[in-house]
């Protein structure tokens, strides 16, 4: 799997782009960011909440009970800022 | 028509080029956000380029489904941006007024809420990110249903 980090998800992860063999236990977005929790401490800290946290498969906005596989393209990211104010 | 550049862009060329001769466009509304914010600050737009394109056209397309728009058009920048400058601009053209001025607010307040971009302002108290705010989701939300 190809995970993409953006914004200050991508400051305390300290990385803006791994590939990782996914464990066959993780099945979904929720499965993905708790096993990623336990990566280490900026991986805790960048997704210690999880509320604050928007998923993206292959592109596409992803919901926690989203499926995930190990061909997928993955970006964490807080929520988007663009626009005018 | 959905553009992500870092240059600037001229919202009188860009809504010019959009309706030269056409003679079924009544209505022609050009939107033009710029960056607030204190003078020596800036800010440092940081984007996903291929999902941002994706989302771009997805909200393109859906405006095109909701209202009869004859053209549309959405720029978006990134970089590093001051007070001042222009961010993004929307254009809708129509045959008539209303369905140009919603689909704008329409394409604002989605872009604003499902675009992946994310912006960093630095100010002489430091750097922050800049958070989301609810009231923008507040304003996606009515356009759903």
């Amino acid at each position: 799997m190809t995970l993409l980090y953006f914004a200050w998800v991508r400051e305390r992860i300290g990385l803006d782009e791994e590939r990782v063999a996914l464990p066959a236990h993780v099945r979904d977005v929720k499965g993905l960011l708790a096993w990623l929790r336990s990566r280490g401490n900026g991986y805790a800290l960048a997704l210690g909440k999880p509320a604050a946290i928007r998923v993206a498969v292959n592109q596409e906005h992803a919901k926690p009970d989203d499926p995930v596989r190990d061909n997928d393209e993955v970006a964490l990211f807080p929520p988007v800022t663009g626009g005018a104010r | 028509m959905i553009r992500i550049q870092r240059e600037d862009f001229d919202p009188g060329r860009e809504a010019d080029a959009l309706v030269r001769g056409r003679t079924d466009i009544g209505a022609l509304v050009t939107f033009t956000g710029l960056v607030r914010g204190e003078a020596g600050s800036a800010i440092e737009l940081e984007h996903y380029p291929a999902m941002a394109e994706k989302e771009l056209e997805a909200i393109e397309a859906e405006a095109r489904k909701r209202w009869p728009l004859e053209a549309c058009l959405v720029i978006h920048r990134h970089g590093r941006l001051l007070p001042g400058e222009r961010i993004v601009l929307v254009v809708t053209a129509s045959a008539h007024r209303e369905a140009a001025f919603a689909a704008a607010e329409f394409l604002m307040d989605y872009l604003k809420t499902r675009a992946p971009f994310w912006k960093r302002e630095t100010t002489q108290a430091g750097t922050i990110w800049v958070e989301a705010k609810s009231k923008d989701d507040d304003a996606a939300e009515r356009w759903k249903g």
